[in-house]
């Protein structure tokens, strides 16, 4: 295969689902011929809507696709039937090369079955043939570390050491075009260095890789191209930067979609969210982080409504969630609500950050802003002293603490204790940082 | 990068393509997988339980037994001439699990399979054909016995049980069909696994599982007719007669079945190909 022709390639590629169907309004018979009854003529589906729409684009071979978008911009629907799971309702999409797709890690994982079954009945879910397995089964056993644990039934095993398994049969598939769905984010951070060395490693062979995450480090660490889907379109093919940059900017508040358009959001739309801005773009990492908001009035009421940020960073983690009820704040009907929010812990590490905003009642949600607002905090760091980059590695946040040295202590305590009473035993397999 | 230019496998995408005829070709490339299925199937039926494999055995013998203490003395049915009624019911009870198991296990593969049929690619039609390998295993193990049974009995098959494989085949045949038919549409609605049971439970009762045909002899002539247009009637008939060697239905009824279950089998095949394209969006 020559590195400049086209590994896949579609053309109008649109999906419609029915919204009658996939909300599994009827699911008895009784129900459909009681419908059918009433209504012999009308076909039952009460709307459509399209998950994917007029998608035309090549993918040349040996490049590594990093897909981008919102939730239901139709990420997932492309890889379903790019893999042939469910079909297009129009267009054209063709294929050069024998197709594995990962929609899941484990597909197919039986709990009672051992880890060798497990291999041979997931490789082979997966694609692989018999011999394939067997030419790989050790290096498979040896990338997920489960060597002692073989003839264990996989129901006995660490949540740890079951994905691991998992994502080993997987990281082995040899097909030329690969279709992978937000697997990536499974086991601990050691695990997951070793999965991205494992995937870069299968990029370079020169197989097509579409890859679908939230994780924009990983793309950017992993992919040379990039496609952003919105609302089903494509709007953005090109190379991996700019791809990111145009999907970070979308949660801008200029440009942001959702802010914009209120009346596309989820939620019953009594009020909704019609600002949110930071009070500056910039942050220290140590500042008190502090928002302006407003929400009008739609229609109807809603009684005492409570209120829900929640701060992600660049990896899509959510750092931490803010609830109005935990301090007390609730606001009652007004035409138009004003207001501040504001947060100084954690200390937060240098990146974009993006927060989402829920409003909702006592009984139901009343709107969902995705990335209400988007904030940086500068790269300095908030401690008072500097060391070396291995200093800053680990954890999601800074944190405010101390170390000192003091007297004797008043509860001194001899000797080592040992877990203490109602905390957990740290010799579990799953708790191992080995691998 | 290797540059082998070997011919590369090109798949084409689009609305309909289960329309087209079936791709042998493609369902020989997952043989693997059904492979796999089957013995997944056949692995996790006796984990975890007592006598494990045990069971493959006692439950015919259970049903013999009590067919022929319903049957034979209490309601006084005949058996066939020179077999004990034990062994006959043993026999046709095999032939008949051999057709309800493979019913019952492919009617409810597809939704068992949610998981697989909604993030995997698959021709869907391996789901359904991987369950008869267990229940084929089922059937030999207690064929096994029977040959036991009638090696102790004395009995010595004719020449007919060279067309016994025949009349399997028909059974199994007819198992998978209506499973492809009642399982396909058990993904839209699952009221058809409360139907299921009930179905092979009528059917039981229809068939001649449990009695001799000439226990139908007196009955008036719609009735025998309605009985003979079952086509389980017939095929069962013949299996089990083929191996006691006992007189068979006569070939006219058999053709009759014959092309019943053929003709079941391929609506069930056309049935599922047409709602297949659909299962990953509802399952």
């Amino acid at each position: 295969m020559s590195s400049n022709s086209s590994a896949i390639v579609t053309s109008n590629l649109t999906k419609y689902y029915s919204i009658g169907t996939t909300a599994c309004k009827r699911s008895s018979a009784a129900e459909a011929i009681a419908d059918w009854i009433k209504n012999p003529l009308r076909h039952n589906t009460t709307g459509t809507f399209c998950a994917l729409s007029d998608l035309s684009c090549e993918i040349s071979s040996g490049s590594i696709v990093g897909i981008l978008g919102r939730n239901g911009a139709g990420k997932s629907t492309l890889l379903k039937i790019l893999s042939r799971i469910t079909e297009p309702s129009h267009g054209i999409a063709e294929l050069y090369g024998r197709v594995g797709s990962l929609l899941e890690v484990g597909t197919g994982f039986h709990p009672e079955l051992t880890g060798r079954e497990n291999i041979f009945l997931n490789g082979t879910i997966l694609g692989m043939s018999r011999t394939d397995i067997k030419r790989q089964f050790d290096e498979i056993v040896e990338f997920a570390g489960v060597e002692k644990f073989l003839d264990t039934p996989v129901k006995r095993y660490s949540s740890g050491m079951y994905v691991r398994l998992a994502f080993s049969v997987a990281a082995h598939l040899e097909s030329e075009i690969l279709l992978i769905d937000e697997i990536l984010a499974v086991g601990d951070a050691e695990f997951q260095k070793k999965c991205l060395g494992r995937m870069k490693s299968v990029a370079t062979s020169g197989r097509t890789i579409l890859f679908v995450s939230h994780n924009m480090q990983s793309i950017a660490a992993l992919c040379d191209k990039s496609m952003l889907l919105d609302g089903g379109r494509l709007s953005y093919y090109g190379d991996v930067k700019s791809g990111i940059d145009k999907y970070l900017q979308s949660y801008c508040p200029q440009n942001n979609v959702d802010l914009a358009q209120p009346e596309s959001r989820r939620g019953s739309g009594e009020y909704r969210l019609a600002y949110m801005s930071p009070v500056r773009q910039m942050f220290g990492g140590a500042d008190l982080k502090e928002f302006e908001f407003r929400i009008d009035r739609r229609h109807g009421t809603a009684g005492q409504m409570f209120m829900q940020s929640y701060i992600y960073n660049s990896a899509g983690v959510i750092v931490c969630q803010c609830d109005s009820r935990l301090t007390g704040f609730w606001i009652g009907d007004t035409q138009r609500i004003e207001g501040k929010f504001s947060f100084r812990t954690p200390w937060l590490k240098p990146g974009t950050y993006r927060m989402d905003v829920v409003i909702s009642n006592a009984f139901s949600l009343i709107d969902d802003c995705q990335g209400a607002a988007v904030f940086d905090v500068s790269p300095g760091i908030p401690y008072g002293f500097t060391a070396g980059d291995d200093s800053l590695e680990y954890g999601i946040v800074f944190s405010d603490f101390q170390w000192s040295q003091c007297g004797p202590l008043s509860t001194a305590r001899e000797g080592y204790h040992g877990a203490m009473p109602g905390e957990p035993a740290r010799i579990g397999i799953g708790n191992g940082r080995h691998v | 990068m290797p540059c082998t230019q070997t011919r590369v496998p090109r798949v084409l995408i689009r609305r309909d393509r289960q329309k087209d005829a079936l791709d042998f070709l493609e369902l020989w490339n997952y043989k693997d997988l059904l492979w796999v299925l089957a013995e997944r199937d056949v692995k996790l039926r006796y984990k975890q339980t007592l006598v494990g494999a045990a069971w493959v055995v006692f439950q015919p013998l259970v049903a013999a037994g009590i067919f022929s203490l319903i049957f034979n003395k209490v309601a006084g049915l005949p058996g066939p001439k020179g077999v004990p009624y034990f062994v006959f019911s043993y026999a046709s009870f095999l032939a008949w699990n051999l057709f309800s198991s493979t019913l019952t296990k492919a009617s409810s593969v597809l939704v068992q399979n949610s998981q697989l049929i909604s993030k995997i690619y698959f021709p869907r039609l391996i789901l359904p054909l991987s369950v008869v390998v267990s229940s084929i295993l089922d059937f030999a193990i207690g064929a096994g016995l029977l040959i036991g049974m009638l090696w102790y009995c004395r009995i010595c098959p004719g020449w007919e049980i060279g067309l016994c494989p025949i009349w399997l085949s028909g059974l199994l045949l007819l198992g998978i069909g209506l499973g492809l038919f009642l399982g396909s549409f058990m993904v839209f609605y699952r009221d058809v696994q409360y139907v299921v049971p009930f179905l092979i439970q009528v059917l039981t009762y229809i068939s001649p599982v449990g009695f001799t045909v000439s226990s139908i002899e007196h009955l008036p002539n719609t009735l025998q007719l309605l009985f003979w247009l079952n086509p389980i009637s017939a095929l069962l008939d013949a299996a089990r007669s083929s191996v006691l060697n006992t007189p068979g239905p006569d070939p006219l009824k058999l053709a009759l079945s014959a092309t019943t279950t053929v003709g079941v089998f391929f609506l069930g095949m056309v049935w599922f190909r047409q709602l297949e394209r659909r299962f990953a969006d509802v399952i």
